[in-house]
């Protein structure tokens, strides 16, 4: 548990100052942990594992989007645990699944356990990515999926290379928003 | 969608993080709300005419104080509730210590004055304006609040919103206390302190609706 949090930490840090591959490791590691997690969780309340990888992936975006509000001088841990506790609140409440409540338990509940067994979610992100912004999903193609750098977006969308950055930022925040509206039922 | 491609998406060309965005947003925010809560209480209702008094100053002074401590506070809080987790470890004693303060003050004012005054020290001349002004002038340093909090990730959404209610409230006294003419402890306890304790319930209430993400 302990070299768990070290290594993450790192990991987290290196993210931080944009290291791609750390911030891969990163997401990957923690994902595992997420899946275990809500498995756990809605199981409890009879809910499918396709669920628990639709809140797996909220969470992962949620932490992606959010990662600047990690305070490194402070451990990594409880700052994953309050995301996803967050998010599994969220999710139920819109759901209305259930007036389930989530007790708060200790942080490290969140690393307690991996799981590999990844199901494929419910989103699905080439009709999400039809629902932004033409500047936005021209801006997320190129720069996300294609992996062009900056420049070569910005002479793709006829954006300037700042208009770029803006653009891939707020279309990842639309992308989240849509898959938070994706769930109520 | 499989995790794994998401989480090849968002590691593409990787940006670094902005650690200290939220802090300076919200100091931005802060910031803001005070030159709109001063511009009101200037060229809106108009600063105290016996402005160069002693009388007048001291009072002013206590007002201000009082309303830049809560400020201050509350944005230290706020600041630790807009981090995800933010809630654990924050005890809320330190920011009730202005109201602490104030109503020891209060209580002093009171208690070294004949009854028949007590009244008149409590309910000054205008206490209806003071009710009414401290949270109409709240509303534009509310907005300026929340949209800073949102830029954060709060996970305690009724504590988040009521710390932005608390710094609106704070910081339209810091306006308001330039108009307004009551000078006593007993009416700064109330009617300042009451306004702004309303301003943070408005604030709890609507945390959860304006701040969720």
């Amino acid at each position: 548990m302990m070299t768990d949090e070290i290594e993450l930490k790192a990991l987290m840090l290196a993210s931080q100052e944009g290291d791609a591959a750390a911030h891969r490791m990163l997401l990957d590691r923690l994902s595992s942990r997420l899946r275990a997690y809500y498995k756990g969780k809605l199981a409890r309340i009879g809910k499918a594992g396709a669920e628990a990888e639709d809140l797996v992936q909220e969470a992962v975006l949620a932490i992606h989007l959010k990662r600047g509000t990690y305070d490194p001088g402070e451990p990594l841990t409880p700052w994953v645990y309050a995301i996803a506790r967050y998010k599994l609140i969220d999710f139920l409440r819109r759901s209305r699944a259930s007036r389930m409540d989530v007790p708060i338990e200790e942080a490290d509940e969140v690393m307690a356990r991996d799981d590999h067994d990844a199901a494929e979610s419910s989103y699905d992100i080439k009709r999400l990515m039809e629902r932004l912004t033409k500047n936005m999903r021209c801006a997320v193609e190129a720069v996300k999926l294609d992996g062009l750098s900056t420049a070569e977006a910005a002479k793709r969308c006829g954006l300037s290379e700042s208009g770029v950055k803006i653009n891939v930022h707020r279309g990842l925040k639309r992308l989240a928003a849509l898959i938070a509206q994706e769930n109520v039922q | 969608m499989k995790t794994e491609d998401l989480v090849a998406l968002l590691s593409t060309n990787l940006e670094p993080a902005d650690r200290s965005a939220a802090v300076r947003t919200l100091g931005l925010a802060a910031g803001a709300g005070v030159v709109v809560a001063l511009g009101i209480a200037v060229f809106g209702l108009g600063v105290r005419s016996d402005f160069a008094t002693t009388r007048a100053l001291i009072f002013l002074a206590v007002k201000l104080a009082f309303a830049i401590a809560i400020v201050g506070l509350a944005i230290v809080y706020l600041a630790k509730l807009m981090r995800p987790g933010g809630e654990r470890n924050i005890s809320a004693f330190l920011i009730i210590a202005p109201f602490l303060v104030i109503m020891f003050l209060a209580a002093i004012s009171l208690g070294s004055a004949p009854r028949a005054h007590w009244d008149r020290m409590i309910a000054g001349d205008e206490w209806l304006e003071c009710l009414l002004s401290i949270p109409i002038i709240a509303i534009v340093p509310f907005a300026c609040s929340i949209w800073a909090v949102r830029k954060g990730a709060p996970t305690n959404l009724v504590r988040a919103g009521a710390l932005a209610g608390l710094v609106a409230g704070g910081v339209s006294a810091i306006g308001y206390a330039l108009h307004c003419t009551d000078d006593s402890l007993p009416f700064i306890a109330v009617w300042y302190g009451g306004t702004i304790v309303l301003c943070t319930l408005a604030g709890a209430a609507l945390g959860p609706r304006l701040l969720r993400w």
